[in-house]
């Protein structure tokens, strides 16, 4: 059948380059790894030559994908299903780059594309090592390159295609017909939690991150390639301290973008997705500090070797658990299910097992690793266990190789304890220990799949993870704060203790100190835990001040070398940041007319605890903390599509207000419900944080059908509604101070009521007849918080005080929202702390680069 | 032994015992029978909203009060409590993971997972429905 109106160009544009892109990426893996084992041949020349014209296809390959992916997204051709599905003609100019990254496959390509930025770097810097750096980045390029194809092989789907069209993805009686594409008039827009500017930043920074992680890799595979174990460690630490430096900063956009657009009150959640990219993080700053150790005094090679092969292992990882479906309902924010599990398996299999591979020194045992390899992963098809125990096995036989390798040069006199080194492997054991605690409790969802278990997290997550992880805050803060001061080798013990005298007393005082003046409040988890968060104030008050100490102490203020230093000042502003947000966050919507519903186990049952959600009513103040907060009115700005509440906000002192304008996203995607997005008044040293949680029904009053009950009542007479009584005190005749502005010809009948509710709140009602001549007009009166309406009806018996009263019971009648405020103390230290990190680290990484390329590049021995 | 051999096995030992700590925290996904087997016990109760009964939710008397029953696979229904406002897509949802406790009262619930055909995964569910509409 032909079908009209489809512009089917650009995707088979998309597809063969997807296809050219996996042929060129396997052409430059043979070519670069051929140019690596010649070395010094004449023939080496040619195959480099080769490998660079390969992975020129390949980039600009990755290169034209994008730009037709851009090309069928902004030309809204939805005969595509990645545009059908990802994007709608009503987003916003800015929001077209996020359809990329909603989905799994534009995601690939982000990967795939700073894969060919670094490849370039490392091709025009790494010099001798370019050869076998870039045949392994090229070995994961094709890994990736697969994942696009979205070809069949033997009834198999390998990877999946963003070009795919519409009509061959999805099945529907629509097809059948050739001007189908009439019907398909819109798209399915963008998931509104991703329309936020930090969208359109963070994945691309995010991906810079992950796809940096294979240097250091390749870095060290390309060490046991060449057998020359000691050069790859020079020229791989920049790029670590690069990966470090981009990798966090793009986990910490995300927790940026988790604070202003999510709405659980916070920036970190230990989400199995957030938990999957800071791991290899953590291992990776392992992974840098050995390798510092290594070219200073010799120690920890294999330990460098370890941490850089699993951090990138690690998120190869993180990439399966976010994109399997596997984490179902463990996490808010994983990607959608593509069916693609065996691959993203196979993907992170072979990769660890690419190691012992290369470990192995003769031709032997390399076919028996294979052998085994592939022995299990077949086990493995049919029996998903194998999966898990043939990684296990590829970890252990990288164990035992690296653990038996004679080659790798090894130091077996003792480190000295007072010696630099000696605590930086600490700082670099207990970082890489977190990690694995860390990833074991995230990996519950991959148990139980293994081992068809039903075994869920427990209550409380958050606390979960920082019971433990505030110890290795304390532990690494302290290092940090000390390790300095040591020297490589040894350390004069009475020069240490005086050098670090007073930064240690200075940071006893302002821990004191802040005990003193601010204090912690949070104790839901009892004393031991607050005595923690005290000891990790610490902790983290000793790592900025005897850092910034030692510019002046140790190097007397050379900036130049005070990158880490800077970098480490940098640490305990983030510690200390998350200490005092988290510690003193308060809620100030707290509810405080109702009794929670909930029945609290104990003292420690903080989730059963609050009622951290307050309602207001359109133009009724309501009493939170410092503030009398108002809602004020709500708008909504077509552009966006989202509905802006304006709240205000003013302190009771009377000084000063703000407005905030928390907003809420209607029928996104179809779907019925509501996206509440958070709005916050920033301060220097607070955030006011609010969000909606419940929104009166805008159509309601339209629909509001509640008629009024009748009823004849006296003065006195107790009455009955929904949640109370009420009782007429008097009829009056024109009376004195009322809200009635009465004219010279009208004369009103007002009746005083008094509604008393439930809970024992008396609340007054004034609905009146007003009487002009010959016209009767009834003044009804609302109770707005017991959502009642009273109104007169009829006099029936004046002289007895007797009327008959209407009464409306409906919450229609009402605009409220429902809201939480939170106020985030400190929460820009954190941020502050974050920036500076950054900078430290790329100032060292920058150092480190430099040095290196004043240097005579490291000779490679003729293998 | 070396000192880093010893911080290493002393490190590898609190991490193991940190893990087997772990395994003492975790809840379980329960049925509705078999979370009334352990009562007070804090557990993942996966059930749908009962549509035939109402959902007991309003905000301007107690923002922090919702009532509603869910039903099971196997059948069961329960009352469910929570502290928490209506989830705004609680109608429309298939599915929903509900954690708490179970009473004698009822489901005591402090959080509410909502898996709905038009959100994130299943949204293409619903928009496929959609186009066989219009075809």
């Amino acid at each position: 059948m032909d079908y009209l109106g489809e512009s089917l160009l650009p995707g088979q544009l998309g597809h063969f380059l997807a296809i050219l892109s996996f042929v060129a990426s396997i052409v430059a893996t043979i070519a670069f790894f051929n140019t690596s084992r010649l070395a010094s041949a004449a023939s080496a020349n040619g195959w480099r030559a080769i490998g660079r014209w390969a992975f020129a296809v390949e980039t600009v390959c990755v290169v034209g994908m994008f730009i037709v992916l851009y090309y069928i997204i902004s030309h809204h051709l939805f005969e595509y299903k990645y545009a059908w599905q990802h994007s709608s003609r009503a987003l916003q100019f800015e929001y077209l780059l996020s359809c990329f990254w909603e989905g799994q496959e534009g995601s690939f390509m982000l990967w795939s594309f700073w894969h060919c930025v670094l490849g370039w770097a490392i091709i025009f810097t790494a010099k001798t090592w370019a050869a076998p750096v870039m045949a392994v980045i090229s070995l994961v390029q094709s890994a990736l390159a697969s994942m696009l194809l979205g070809l069949y092989f033997f009834g198999h789907k390998v990877g999946s295609s963003p070009f795919s069209l519409l009509r061959n993805e999805v099945e529907g009686p629509i097809f059948s017909r050739p001007d189908y594409l009439q019907f398909v008039k819109d798209g399915n827009g963008l998931n509104a939690l991703l329309q936020n500017y930090w969208m359109v930043i963070h994945p691309p920074i995010l991906f810079l991150g992950f796809a940096s992680t294979v240097v250091p890799f390749a870095f060290a595979i390309s060490g046991f390639l060449t057998k020359n174990h000691k050069g790859w460690t020079i020229p791989a630490l920049p790029w670590a301290l690069f990966s470090v430096a981009v990798l966090g900063t793009g986990i910490m956009m995300g927790a940026a973008w988790a604070y202003e657009s999510l709405t659980f009150g916070g920036y970190w959640a230990w989400d199995p997705v957030e938990n999957a990219s800071l791991v290899p993080w953590l291992i990776l700053v392992s992974g840098f500090h050995t390798n510092l150790i290594f070219k200073n005094s010799g120690y920890s090679l294999k330990a460098t070797y370890l941490f850089y092969v699993l951090g990138f292992i690690f998120i190869l990882y993180s990439t399966f658990l976010t994109r399997s479906g596997i984490l179902g309902d463990t996490s808010v924010h994983a990607f959608t299910d593509l069916g693609m599990n065996v691959q993203l398996f196979l993907f992170l299999n072979a990769f660890i097992w690419l190691t012992p591979l290369v470990m192995a020194k003769q031709a032997k045992d390399r076919w028996l690793v294979l052998a085994a390899f592939v022995t299990t992963n077949v086990l493995a098809l049919q029996w998903p266990t194998f999966g898990l125990i043939s990684a296990l096995v590829g970890f252990a036989i990288m164990g035992v190789l690296l653990n038996q390798n004679k080659d790798i040069p090894q130091i077996h006199k003792e480190e000295n304890l007072y010696s630099r080194e000696f605590w930086m492997f600490i700082g670099s054991l207990i970082f890489f220990l977190s990690a694995m605690v860390i990833i074991g409790k995230t990996s519950l969802p991959v148990y139980n799949k293994m081992f068809n278990q039903k075994v869920a997290p427990p209550a409380d997550v958050e606390f979960s993870h920082n019971q433990i992880q505030i110890w290795v805050a304390i532990i690494a803060g302290i290092l940090t704060a000390v390790t300095q001061y040591f020297k490589y080798k040894d350390t004069p013990k009475a020069q240490l203790l005086r050098k670090l005298l007073w930064p240690t007393l200075a940071a006893v005082a302002a821990t004191a100190l802040f005990g003193w003046l601010v204090g912690v409040g949070f104790d839901a988890k009892g004393p031991g835990f607050k005595a923690a968060i005290y000891v990790a104030l610490f902790a983290a008050f000793y790592a900025i001040i005897a850092n910034a100490a030692y510019v002046w102490i140790g190097i007397n203020g050379k900036l130049k070398l005070s990158g880490p230093s800077v970098a480490h000042i940098g640490f305990g502003l983030v510690l200390l940041g998350i200490l005092v947000s988290s510690a003193n966050k308060t809620v100030l919507s707290i509810n405080t007319t109702g009794i929670s519903p909930l029945k609290k186990k104990d003292a420690k049952d903080v989730n059963n605890d609050p009622n951290e959600n307050t309602t207001l009513i359109k133009g009724v103040p309501t009493d939170m903390g410092m503030y009398m907060v108002t809602y004020t009115k709500d708008t909504i700005n077509p552009r966006d599509r989202k509905r802006y509440y304006e709240i205000n906000f003013a302190e009771k002192t009377g000084k000063a207000s703000f407005k905030l304008y928390p907003n809420v996203i209607e029928n996104n995607k179809g779907g019925e419900g509501l996206t509440p997005n958070p709005d916050k008044k920033h301060y220097l040293g607070r955030d006011v944080f609010s969000y909606v949680t419940w929104l009166s029904d805008p159509d309601a009053k339209k629909k509001d059908t509640a008629g009024f009950r009748k009823q004849i009542v006296a003065i006195g007479d107790t009455n009955f509604y929904g949640n109370g009584m009420w009782v007429m005190n008097s009829l009056q005749m024109n009376p004195a101070n009322t809200k009635f502005k009465i004219g010279p010809n009208d004369t009103f009948l007002v009746a005083d009521i008094t509604v008393i509710s439930k809970d024992g709140r008396l609340y007054g009602a004034k609905p009146a007849f007003k009487i002009t001549g010959n016209n009767l007009d009834a003044l009804p009166d609302t109770v707005m918080s017991q959502s009642m309406v009273l109104m007169l009806l009829r006099p029936v018996d004046l002289k007895n005080n007797k009327l008959e009263v209407g009464i409306k019971e409906s919450t229609a009648i009402l605009d409220f929202i429902t809201l939480k405020v939170y106020e985030f103390p400190g929460i820009n230290i954190l941020w502050l702390g974050i920036i500076i990190t950054v900078i430290g680290i790329l100032m060292s990484a920058w150092r480190r680069a430099v040095l290196m390329q004043r240097k005579a590049p490291v000779p490679r021995p003729a293998v | 032994m070396k000192k880093l051999h010893i911080l290493l096995l002393v490190g590898v030992a609190v991490s193991i015992a940190v893990m087997i700590s772990f395994t003492g925290d975790l809840s379980t996904y329960d049925t509705i029978s078999s979370a009334k087997q352990k009562p007070g016990e804090y557990v993942h109760l996966i059930a749908k909203l009962d549509k035939e009964k109402p959902v007991d939710y309003n905000a301007v008397q107690n923002p922090n009060y919702c009532a509603f029953s869910v039903i099971d696979s196997l059948g069961a229904t329960v009352k469910v409590i929570s502290n928490k406002p209506k989830p705004a897509d609680l109608e429309q949802s298939e599915r929903l993971v509900l954690k708490g406790r179970m009473e004698s009262d009822g489901f005591y619930c402090d959080d509410i997972l909502l898996k709905c055909p038009s959100k994130y995964k299943d949204d293409m569910k619903a928009a496929e429905k959609q186009l066989e509409v219009k075809g």
